[in-house]
């Protein structure tokens, strides 16, 4: 008899709730492109202030499921969904919900650094300009705040206003993340921040993520187990579009329930 | 691969895609070329020559490897390119060598012939040929024997003669057996003159006012001070000419214009008319006074310019008198430095590109259809920008991508195919026929029934031309726009910018260097495209230019010039097509230029914002 649970089309949570409560709850959320299906009925609760790992092989559907949270698979051609995803009691999937309203509380940091081709601070500004803000000061201000609060501000003060695209690839990542946070969000998405950086870009990313952890509610989809072992405290295994595991990150790598958790946390596939 | 990343990295996918197949297709032509050659030295192809693949293994037979390497169609492509590059440098060597020789001055021969008479002029080419048998019976014995010794050839050189007024050409063949000696002699003036072109002669005398001076005792210094006061006077007569008489001329009928609107709009005998006219009356006799002091003084200096006078004499001495401000520029061709060579040279230049046209468009300057080739080119990108690049937006960016989309696109790609004298025709159809009579009915009903915009214009031409074009900007915006990467689209949706928001601060920004490769190509094509043109607008010679001083100083309705069209008039609707031919050249050498130009100047912007978008990486 294995001490795995046998049946692996149930999910198997062992979450304790955060201190601050849920900020995000998914209930039954199914995601097809066209006619094949992406994401199997996925529940799961993102607990407010802390950080959420999603792990799994490849095409298991975690980028999916996390650009899911801010809609940006609406681009998507002949995308149909299921099961309701909520932020803080506003339903994301609701007809009248306003999406850019909604991404607005969002910031999100992708794959490969995006850097847009205008100077430091412009880049930073831009959820504040797309806002409508104008005012000179406010908008300094928060440049300053976000480029501290991303870790960057000492290496750019004094070229604000050079083109980002001179930067390197780590700060172009950290200047993305200044970003993601500039618009003063609840919630930051990252899908693989670190999958395009070097390892010691990557540790500075890491320290951030750390530092960021409390004041925001951080999402994060990573390739990288050791990295999801040592940045978040609830992580969530996913195989197939399906939920496999999700619990606190020291059960899911020491103790999973889940005899394919065990086997990918282990490097046995994947 | 990540389900959530696939669609959207549907882009990249397919340029890989592409690229592979490219770096397939590299293969296969070499085994086809191998086969077809081995099937030539077997029997047949197919099934045998795959035989004949398998029996010969690679690395055994040396022909063999030379064949898989491709090695024959390497040259092949190189071969194709090699010509085709032969092909442009020749055709800019050709332009460039008879452009920018034409205006050197070349020396005058005076030929003695064996009939006893002279000849001179300068010698413009030379070329061998067969005399005709009539030719031959009138030749002596000994010349005779000599064509007949040279396989029937004999060698003849053409003369630039001018003097038309007095010959009647201006140019002359002469056989080389004809002629028993040349010579050089430095009293041979080359004389250009603003009517019947080059005289080639000596200067008998010169009538200042009244004091000759003798052709003998004149010096050179003070020959051109004279020439240099009578074309002061004659500039002060044409600008009294052209520009206050036309001026005053343009208010006179300005004010008859303004006072038929008004009888148009309130009848003959309304009060509004009469009082019109009443006050018009004052007004129009002060302009015609003035109109009539003008004319008055103008003669007065043509008078005055009529005692100027310069008595030149061909080589075989016949007279010809002619006003010293006829003429353009004379020099002693044949006794001449280096340097004033090339003075002479840049001042042609000058006169060509600032000056009018003259003798139907074989003198003179071009600087009208310089104008008018610029202002049409601008106008048409003015038009055709917004227009190109808000509608491959749209289908681009908003338009479902469908069959209805990809039917559009092909429309589009196929008006580019269109012939452009289609768009000429549908230009003056509907622009100005069309439109143009409506605008006419509309505004300016009181100048019919001669056409104001009911007839071909700059406007109407640049928008013919913007039609023309239209379909390169919009296929160059849409493949920049795709080109735009996803990763930058969605990061300005992530921090909440609408998708308004994103073309307009990431993708239109993002893609404009491509956007601006369009435009340069339209503009291009534009700036070079004639047979449209011929039907909505241009003219052989345009009394005034598209833009002056008169309000509303751009005439949008007027006709204009272009240096196209003026190749195709100067070199093919001339009366003398062999005087003619430099100036093709040179008109030539100009429109690539300006193209080039035009051209270059957009790269340069395009290349600014490329590096702003660009910037390195790591």
């Amino acid at each position: 008899m294995s001490r795995y649970q046998d049946n692996p089309n149930e999910t198997v949570y062992h979450t304790k709730a955060g201190p601050h409560g849920t900020l995000l709850s998914i209930e039954g959320f199914s995601l097809w492109y066209g006619a094949s299906q992406a994401l199997f009925d996925v529940s799961m609760t993102v607990e407010k202030g802390l950080v959420t790992a999603l792990i799994g092989p490849s095409g298991c559907g975690k980028s999916t499921l996390l650009r899911a949270i801010n809609r940006m698979n609406d681009l998507i051609d002949g995308l149909t969904t299921k099961g309701s995803m909520s932020l803080d009691g506003i339903d994301i999937y609701s007809p009248t919900v306003d999406v850019i309203g909604l991404r607005k509380t969002m910031g999100m940091v992708f794959q490969k650094p995006n850097p847009f081709p205008m100077s430091i601070s412009d880049n930073v500004a831009y959820p504040l300009r797309v806002d409508g803000i104008r005012d000179k000061r406010t908008l300094e201000e928060t440049v300053v705040k976000a480029l501290k609060g991303s870790a960057l501000w000492d290496e750019v003060k004094d070229r604000l206003n050079e083109n980002a695209l001179g930067l390197s690839g780590g700060q172009q990542q950290r200047l993305c993340i200044a970003r993601a946070i500039a618009g003063e969000p609840d919630v930051l998405l990252m899908d693989e921040p670190c999958s395009a950086l070097d390892p010691v870009a990557t540790a500075k990313i890491e320290d951030l993520i750390d530092e960021l952890k409390g004041r925001y509610t951080i999402v994060i989809v990573t390739h990288n187990m050791q990295q999801a072992a040592r940045v978040s405290d609830n992580t969530a295994f996913m195989y197939l579009g399906k939920l496999i595991e999700y619990g606190e990150t020291s059960r899911v790598f020491t103790n999973p329930k889940v005899e394919k958790t065990m086997e990918y946390v282990t490097g046995r596939f994947g | 691969m990540k389900i959530g990343a696939q669609p959207l990295d549907k882009h990249t996918e397919n340029s890989e895609q592409v690229e592979t197949q490219y770096g397939e297709t590299e293969e296969p032509p070499t085994e086809v070329g191998a086969a077809v050659e081995e099937g030539d030295s077997e029997t047949t192809a197919g099934p045998t020559t795959t035989s004949g693949h398998e029996g010969v293994r690679p690395g055994k037979s040396s022909v063999w490897d030379f064949k898989a390497r491709g090695e024959p169609f390497l040259w092949g492509l190189g071969g194709c390119l090699v010509v085709g590059i032969l092909m442009i440098v020749g055709f800019v060597v050709l332009i460039l060598y008879n452009g920018l020789l034409t205006f050197f001055p070349a020396p005058i021969e005076r030929v003695a012939l064996r009939s006893g008479s002279v000849a001179a002029g300068e010698l413009s080419r030379s070329e061998q040929y067969k005399p005709g048998p009539e030719v031959l019976a009138e030749l002596p014995a000994e010349i005779r024997k000599r064509i007949s010794e040279n396989h029937d050839f004999a060698h003849r050189r053409l003369y630039r003669i001018g003097n038309y007024d007095l010959y009647n050409e201006d140019f002359q063949w002469i056989p080389d057996y004809d002629i028993t000696g040349t010579t050089r002699p430095k009293d041979l003036f080359h004389v250009e003159r603003l009517e019947w072109g080059p005289f080639i002669g000596t200067i008998k005398s010169l009538d200042l006012n009244g004091r000759v001076v003798s052709g003998k005792t004149l010096t050179l210094d003070e020959l051109h001070t004279k020439h240099a006061q009578a074309v002061k006077r004659r500039g002060r007569i044409r600008s009294i000419e052209r520009n206050q008489i036309a001026g005053v001329n343009y208010e006179l009928e300005r004010g008859r214009l303004k006072l038929r609107k008004i009888m148009l709009a309130n009848g003959k005998h309304s009060a509004e008319y009469l009082k019109a006219q009443r006050d018009f009356e004052p007004r129009s006799a002060t302009l015609e006074a003035r109109h009539h002091e003008l004319a008055k003084e103008a003669a007065a200096l043509k008078e005055k310019d009529a005692k100027y006078t310069i008595a030149l004499a061909d080589v075989n001495g016949k007279e010809k008198l002619i006003k010293l401000s006829d003429v353009v520029r004379l020099f002693p061709a044949n006794d001449l430095t280096f340097l004033q060579k090339v003075e002479i040279y840049f001042s042609r230049w000058w006169e060509f590109l600032s000056q009018d046209p003259r003798e139907a468009n074989t003198e003179g300057g071009v600087m009208p259809a310089i104008f008018g080739t610029l202002c049409m080119t601008m106008l048409m990108a003015l038009a055709v920008a917004p227009f190109g690049i808000m509608a491959a937006l749209y289908l681009r960016e908003y338009a479902k991508q469908g069959r209805m989309v990809s039917l559009v696109r092909i429309c589009v790609n196929n008006l580019a195919g269109v012939p452009s004298i289609v768009y000429g025709v549908f230009g003056l159809g509907f622009f100005a026929y069309v439109l143009g009579g409506s605008i006419d009915s509309i505004f300016y009903p009181e100048r019919l029934p001669n056409p104001t915009y009911g007839t071909g214009g700059l406007l109407w031409a640049s928008l013919t031309l913007a039609l023309l074009t239209v379909p390169v900007v919009i296929v160059a915006t849409e493949e920049a726009l795709a080109a735009v990467p996803t990763s930058m689209r969605e990061g300005s949706l992530a921090c909440g910018a609408s998708k308004w928001q994103t073309i307009k601060y990431i993708v239109l920004p993002r893609a404009m260097p491509g956007i601006m490769t369009g435009l340069i190509l339209a503009m291009a094509r534009g700036a070079g495209e004639v047979a449209p043109l011929m039907l909505v607008g241009v003219v052989k010679l345009a009394p005034e230019l598209p833009i002056d001083h008169f309000f509303p100083y751009i005439h949008l309705d007027r006709s204009f010039m272009h240096l196209g069209f003026h190749i195709f008039d100067v070199g093919f609707q001339s009366r003398n097509s062999e005087a003619a031919k430099p100036m093709v050249y040179v008109t030539t050498l100009l429109l690539i230029s300006l193209v080039f130009i035009m051209n270059a100047v957009s790269i340069v912007v395009r290349n600014r914002l490329k590096r702003k978008f660009f910037a390195g990486h790591f």
